[in-house]
Parts: structure tokens; sequence; C-alpha cells
């Protein structure tokens, strides 16, 4: 494949959001654990958990300048980048974007600040309320990010104006109360939370391991496990959902997915495993699981989900579909407004595979004057790689399941065995930190690539929406934001690891403090104590 | 949904074009003065202790600050998709360059005091200067262009085009106007970052800081005048033809053509000239106040005078957002720029609800922060603070 001006503008934006969502996953989850922490703590007074609460509350500010500033990348990259895309659908697009802005980005940053400074300036429940305005700013960034991008999935409630050649917004409520929005939402924040879990997981493990602040450690785990296992039971429920909506919104990714070129009778099997060919369009050494990819896809026995072939065939149809409103559109931007309606009536008829005659761009500058080849080559771009999507997908449910597993485990030894850890699952705990971030990016993977050839899906292609830059000028910005990132990454990991050796500070004299109103308060109940007291810590 | 028109289609795009003016005025006031701060770094604060209390005059509230930034930019595509489409990919280089100084500047606030290494944090103050001085400087010179016109347009179906070598259009938008335009920013942020100093420091970070906020007001101003006046004698202005009332938001359904001089709106509409009047009546009384040492009024003129500059811009231009050299036709105004009706009334629906809690919460941040940051808060939180 020749490298052009597309590919490199999808590299750039592929390494930035990738890079991006290296540091929002730990920011959603840790919020909400850091909130939960200093939640513990106004409500029983004890010190322990103030010294949780800041010391993760460290790690969570280290991690989420990073995402903050990558962030910043993200909102302006469509316009750099993409900005046919950003004229084409910025009335629907840019909407959830600007409300993410409003609603909660100016939430979290204005309270951010608070949070680390405000500690001396606050009442303990004004600090507490402070730190769930950041947790909730964080959370609700992430819905409308996801609203966003649900759009580009499943592209509701707008239509083309041949007027103004755009698509524009008819439905608020309808791209707001997207199906795939919604359920990529929780997907997303979950494993969110699987991450920062299993990151306060592993931490914790390493103090146990090295016999260092344990009273820190346990009860971190014991938080941990128990958010993490909620969080990782939703991340594959949720992903559930996310396949069953993508089975009538986006059935080439589900089938590409499923690496499924053929039809199959239903209900279709599920392959566990196998070896996709794009070019002999069959799966090798496939091992099948009966039934169950048709109850995932459809929920029902009798459903039939498509394969990769006869959705070939339609794209091929909907292109010939999309070339008399392709059409009909060029006689409307000819003639404006003395275009005769029955023009307007036809382009409204086929307007729905507008997207569709476009690609043919890339072949033919008018798409009307393309041969039956070029346009069952078009039809056949319509299939995103197969191959990866199949890996990527697995890989991704595996580590989905393996975290309910660990944090099942780790849940019931907390719970149950007295907070006594195997050493070898301590071992473990550390040495999955990394997984979550594999499993998050993969599934970015699978959502973005999978919709591929489109930006959005169906609407417009990815090779019509980039910026006609130089590739000068992408050479220049894509080497600048690797070496960028790559000396910010660095920088970051080693005051990560940094932090971590240096571990919670001790808060002296609010321990003492507290040890002694603990003590009165022991006497005054007429209890010795000297025998068995509780300390602060625990 | 047929609730939208409730409010005209170019109301709407009348109310947007102005929130658009507040989102960059709210923008420079607020984050103006941690890109002034920063860019003072080195010259206000010479041992480390007096570039710690620098900092963390802003530390507690740059985060927030950006977000007008981020939202300005949310703002525009929402709003003025066309707009959002044509500067960001137009300016492709010079927004990198921005990119970048804004994405070190959070890293350095957060990481420079993380380690006690000198070198370590006398690479991230210089982080923390570019990240001040580059945007301020660069988004003047964005502005200047814009004045200028940029060399862009848009094919029949809208795609927006921009002829020539990379070097060539990085280097182009650095016409003697546009760096005019460019130190004008600048200087406005210096003196308004002085003037927060002067307010949340004290001693000799305070003292230098106003110093140098008296010199920088001096320029601002008169770069200003000087910029007006070549407006005045050197610099075509636009003229946009007839437009239908609530048109499509096409930029090609309307003529434009260059002649004249973008002053003759003062003609046309004399009351916009309580622009400029605020902007030299904020700088004077600004510069006034740095001399006496006044604090919250010099901080308030401040604001006043950067109101003004940004204001005398949009009302200059008015109805014209982003004007064509190449091909004038293809300029985007406020008529024929904007999203459909429908998305313009919801997205101010939500920012009515928004702002409002925006701006009170936002208060109270501040007012808890209120008061100054000293040496000593510095030493003693010396784990906790920047």
């Amino acid at each position: 494949m020749e490298i052009g001006l597309v590919e490199l503008s999808r590299l750039q934006f592929a390494l930035t959001a990738m890079y991006h969502f290296l540091f929002v996953p730990l920011t959603l989850g840790l919020s909400i654990l850091v909130a939960i922490m200093e939640t513990v703590y106004v409500m029983t007074n004890r010190p322990i958990w103030r010294q949780m609460t800041k010391f993760w509350g460290t790690l969570f500010g280290i991690n989420f300048v990073l995402g903050v500033a990558t962030g910043i990348t993200m909102e302006f990259q469509f316009g750099m980048n993409w900005s046919y895309y950003s004229h084409y659908v910025g009335d629907v697009f840019g909407a959830p974007l600007a409300i993410e802005g409003l609603m909660a980005f100016f939430l979290e940053a204005t309270f951010v600040g608070l949070f680390f400074f405000g500690w001396d300036k606050l009442s303990k429940v004004q600090h507490l309320v402070v730190a769930w305005l950041v947790a909730i700013g964080s959370n609700f960034s992430a819905l409308w990010i996801l609203i966003a991008n649900g759009w580009m999935q499943n592209p509701v409630g707008a239509e083309f104006n041949p007027d103004t050649m755009r698509m524009e917004m008819t439905s608020f409520f309808e791209v707001l109360f997207n199906e795939v929005a919604q359920a990529k939402f929780v997907h997303t924040v979950s494993a969110g939370y699987v991450t920062a879990s299993v990151f306060v997981l592993g931490v914790s493990a390493l103090y146990l391991l090295q016999d260092r602040h344990r009273d820190l450690a346990r009860r971190s785990i014991a938080v941990a496990s128990a958010f993490g296992l909620a969080a990782a039971l939703s991340v594959v429920v949720l992903g559930d959902e996310s396949g069953y909506s993508a089975s009538h919104t986006q059935k080439m990714k589900l089938a590409a997915m499923e690496g499924m070129w053929e039809t199959h009778h239903a209900p279709a099997p599920f392959t566990a495993i196998g070896f996709p060919d794009k070019e002999a369009r069959e799966t090798h050494y496939a091992v099948e699981i009966p039934w169950v990819m048709g109850l995932i896809g459809t929920r029902s026995l009798t459903q039939e989900i498509p394969g990769i072939n006869d959705l070939v065939a339609e794209s091929e149809d909907r292109i010939r579909d999309g070339l008399i409103a392709y059409d009909a559109l060029m006689t409307i931007r000819d003639q404006r407004d003395a275009t005769p309606q029955s023009v307007r009536d036809t382009f409204e008829a086929h307007s729905d595979n507008l997207g569709y005659a476009m690609l043919l761009m890339p072949y033919v500058d008018d798409p009307r004057e393309a041969t039956d080849e070029q346009i069952a080559m078009a039809a056949d771009d319509t299939v995103p790689g197969v191959a990866p999507l199949f890996w990527a997908f697995r890989i991704m449910v595996a580590l989905g399941f393996s975290f309910i597993a660990v944090m099942a485990y780790f849940f019931w030894r907390a719970s149950f065995r007295q907070m006594q850890f195997p050493r070898w699952s301590l071992y473990l705990a550390v040495a999955i930190i990394p997984t979550p971030w594999i499993a998050a990016e993969l599934g970015w993977f699978v959502a973005e690539f999978g919709r591929q050839p489109w930006t959005v899906d169906g609407v417009l292609p990815t090779a019509m929406s980039a910026s006609h830059l130089s590739i000068a000028d992408l050479l220049i910005s894509l080497a600048g934001f690797v070496i960028f990132y790559t000396v910010l990454f660095v920088i970051e990991v080693r005051l990560m690891v940094k932090y971590i050796r240096k571990g919670p500070v001790q808060d002296v004299e609010e321990t003492e403090a507290w040890q002694a109103r603990h003590e009165r308060r022991l006497k005054s109940s007429g209890v010795d104590p000297d025998a068995g007291v509780a300390t602060p810590a625990e | 949904m047929i609730l939208h028109e409730l409010i005209d289609y170019d109301i709407l795009r009348v109310i947007w074009w102005a929130l658009l003016g507040v989102l960059l005025i709210g923008f420079a006031l607020t984050d103006g003065f941690d890109m002034g701060v920063g860019a003072l770094l080195p010259f206000v604060a010479r041992t480390d202790v007096e570039r710690r209390v620098a900092i963390n005059t802003v530390g507690p509230v740059w985060e927030g600050n950006q977000v007008w930034f981020i939202l300005g930019g949310g703002a525009i595509f929402a709003a003025w998709p066309p707009l959002y489409a044509v500067s960001f990919s137009g300016f492709y280089l010079a927004m990198f360059v921005i990119l970048a100084a804004l994405i070190v500047r959070p890293v350095a606030f957060k990481y420079r005091s993380k380690r006690e290494d000198a070198t370590w944090r006398s690479r991230w103050d210089w982080a923390l200067f570019a990240g001040g001085a580059v945007p301020a400087l660069l988004f003047g010179v964005a502005v200047g262009n814009v004045l200028l016109g940029v060399p862009f347009y848009l094919t029949d179906s809208l795609m927006p085009m921009y002829p020539g070598n990379f070097a060539a259009k990085f280097l182009g938008l650095l016409r003697p106007f546009a760096l005019l335009a460019g130190v004008v920013s600048l200087a406005m942020l210096l003196m308004h970052g002085a003037a927060w100093l002067s307010l949340k420091a004290e001693g000799d970070v305070a003292r230098r800081a106003r110093s140098i906020g008296i010199v920088a007001g001096l320029v601002a101003a008169a770069g200003y005048a000087l910029a007006g006046l070549w407006l005045a004698l050197g610099i075509d202005g636009f003229v946009l033809g007839d437009v239908a009332a609530g048109g499509a938001s096409n930029p090609l359904f309307s003529e434009v053509t260059r002649e004249g001089s973008w002053l003759s709106a003062y003609a046309d509409r004399p009351w916009i000239a309580i622009a400029p009047a605020m902007a030299f009546l904020g700088i004077a009384m600004a510069v006034l106040g740095l001399r006496s040492g006044r604090e919250v009024s010099t901080l308030l003129w401040s604001k006043l005078g950067i109101t003004g500059i940004i204001a005398s811009v949009g009302l200059t231009m008015f109805p014209f957002i982003l004007p064509s050299t190449l091909d004038p036709t293809s300029s985007l105004t406020v008529w024929d720029a904007s999203s459909s009706h429908q998305t313009l009334f919801i997205m101010l629906v939500v920012t009515a609800i928004f702002m409002p809690l925006i701006l009170i919460y936002t208060a109270w941040v501040y007012k808890v922060l209120w008061g100054k940051v000293t040496e000593a808060d510095v030493t003693e939180n010396s784990d906790t603070v920047y």
C-alpha cells in the first residue's frame, strides 16, 4: 500500500488517540476509587484512609495531567487533520464535544486544583465533595465523548442537507440516546474502573511482597477488589450489549470480528479460534462453538447474521443507489435554488446511500463515471482487515474474563479469608498491571479499525475526510508527536515509579491525635485501652 | 423539534458570534494570566523558592482556566464548523506548535517540583516559559492573519484547500502586521500576568512583575495604536454582498469583494468605538495601578483592557469571521458559516444552563484560594505544592 496523506493522517490520529487512552482509563477509575477512600475517611475519621486518599491521589495527579495534556490534541486534531470531516459532520459531532467541555471538563478541571491544594483550606466534607466532583466530572467527560464516538459508529438523528453539503442534526435526543453510545459509555468507563482496580491491586500487592505499608495495602486491596469485581462483570455484560447493537447497526464490523464469510443459517456458531484469510475468503482451522454467535448477536435462535460476502454484495447495491443521489446532488449544487423539485425528491429518496457513492472517490474523480469493475473494488473496500480484528477481539475478551477471575479471587480472600493473600497471587497481581491497558487499546482498535473504510459509518468514507495538507506537514507533526509523547511517557512512568517507591506520607500529628481521641472513647465506654486496642491503622 | 423556531436563525447566529467572543475573552482573561506568569517566570523569579511562589499563584487554577481554550475549540466545532475546519487545518504547523506548548505546560506545572534536581527544575521552568510565551505570541499572530485575510478557498463540495508548500504556508503567517498583532497579544498577557503576580505574590517577585508589567502595558497600547493606524492606511477590508435572511450556511452562496478598509465599520456603527476606548482606558489604568501598587483594581483594569482589544477585532470585522484572500467568495461570515438552526438553538440552551454554573463554582474556587502565596507557604508545604 502506498503511504499517502490519508494513511499518515490515520496513523497520527491512531497514535495520539491511543496514547491519550493510556491515561484516560486510570483517570476514570482512580478518581472514583480515591473518592471512595475519602468517603470512608470522612465517615470513620481514621487517618489511614486520609493517607490512602492522599497517596493514591498523588498517583492520580501524575496520571491525570497527561490525560489532560494529550486530550488537548484530540480536541483540535479533527479540525487540523480531518477538515472535511469537521465540515461534513460538525453540526452533529461538534455538539457533544462542546457539551463535554461545558458540563464535564470544566467541572473536573476546576476542582482538581482544589483537590490537591485545598486540604487546609476546606472542611472535610467540602473536600470530599470536591473529590466527588472531580470523579463525576471525569466520568461525564467520558459520556459525552462516547456519545460523539457512538454517533460515528451509528449515525442516528441526522440527515444530509444538499444546500450546505453536510450532515445536519434532526434529533438531538436520538444522538443523545443512541444505543451504541450508551452501551459504549458503560463498557468504556467500566474498563477504566477495571484498569484502576488492577493498578491499585498490583501496587498494593507489591507493598505486601516487600512487607511495606501493610495497612494501606490491605485496605486498598479490599476496596479495589470489590470495585474491580463489579466493574469487570459490567465490562463483559456491556461488551455483550455492544455486540448485540453491532448486529443491527454495524453488521460488517461484527462479521469481520467473527471472520464470518458466509451467512450461516440461524443460530450461527461462534468461532473461538481460527485463521481468517482475506484472499481466500475463508477462516482456516476454525474451532466453532455452535449457536453462541447467534445468541450473542441476535438474542434469538431464528434470526440470521449476514456474512461478509453477502454484505459486500449489499454494499455494491448501495453504491449503485448512492450514485443516483450523487447525480441529483451535483444538479442541486450547480443549479441551487433553480433546481427542479423532482431532482430534490430523487435526492431525498436515495440520500441514505450517498456515502456509498463516495467510496468511489479514490478510484475516479467523478463517481458517476465509475466502471463496474471500480464499483466492485469499492464494494470490496467495505471489508475491514478481518484477521487483525478477529484476533484483537479475542485477546480483549480473554483478558476481560481473566479480570473477573482475578478480582473475584482477591475479593474472596479479602472478605472471607482475613486478607491473607498467598505470595503467588501477589506476584500475579503485580505482573498483570499492564494488561488492562492492553485490553482497552485493543477495544478501541476493534471499534475504530472495525469501522473502516468509514469515519462515520455508511455516511463519510475515511479517504474523503482528511485535510488537504502536504505530506511534509504530516511528517513534521507526526515526528513531533512521536518524539514529544515518548519523552513525556518516559518521564511520567519514572515519576510514577518514584512515588510508588516513596510510598505514602505518614501523617504523624493527625494519627496521634486520632489515637488519643480513640483511647478516650474506649475509656468512656468502659473498655481497657491496653487490651487489644485497634490501632488507627486497622 | 420545532422549539428552535422560537429564536430566529440570524439572531441565533449573532448570539453565537457574541458567545464566540465571550469564550475567547474568557480564555484570555483567565488562562491569559497563567500564560503571562509563565512568560514572566525567568524574569520575575530568580531563586527556586521565588519561582515556586510565582508558579503556585496559578498552581490551583491553571487547569480550570485552560478549559476555556478547550471549550473554545469545542464551541467553534459545534457552532461554526466551517471555521473549525478551515482555520485549524489552514494554520496547521502553527497550531501544532501551539499544541506542543500547551501540552508541555500542564506537565511542567505538575512535574517541576516533584524532584529536587536543579537541572530538572530549570528545564521545566523553560517549558513553562515557552508554554506561556509561545501561545501568547502565536494567538496574536493568528488574529493578525485573520485581519489580513487567509489564503484558502473552498471547492464546490466545500472542501477547504490551501495551495502552496508547508514552509511557505508556515512562514507566510509571519507577515509584519501579523507579527505586530503577536507582539500586542504577548505584551497584553505579560501585563495581565504582572497584574496577577502583583495581587498574589509579595516582595521581590511582585515588585519585578510590576516593573515589567508597566513596560508591557505601554508596549501593548503603542502596538495596538500602531495596528489601528496600519489598518487605516495599509490594509484592505472586505465587503459582503447581499445575503438571504436566514439563508443556508454555505459560504459560496454570498459574494464578497475586497475593497475599502476594515475601519469603515466605525463610520457605519460608531458605537463600536467603545471597544478601543475600553482597551486604551483599561491599559492606562492598569499601568497606573502597577506603578502605585494597587492590586485588585489593577487586575480588573487589565481585564477591561484585554476585553476591549479582543472585542474591537470582532466588532471591526463583523460580519466577517475568516476572510479569504485567495477567493474572497469563500470567506466565512456570521451569516453563512454557522451550524444549523437547530444545533445553534440546542447549544444555546445547554450553554444557558451550564455557563452560569461554571461561573458560580469558578468564583467559589477563587474565593477559597483568595490571599497571597508566600515563601513560607511554599517551604512549609514543600511536598504538596508545585
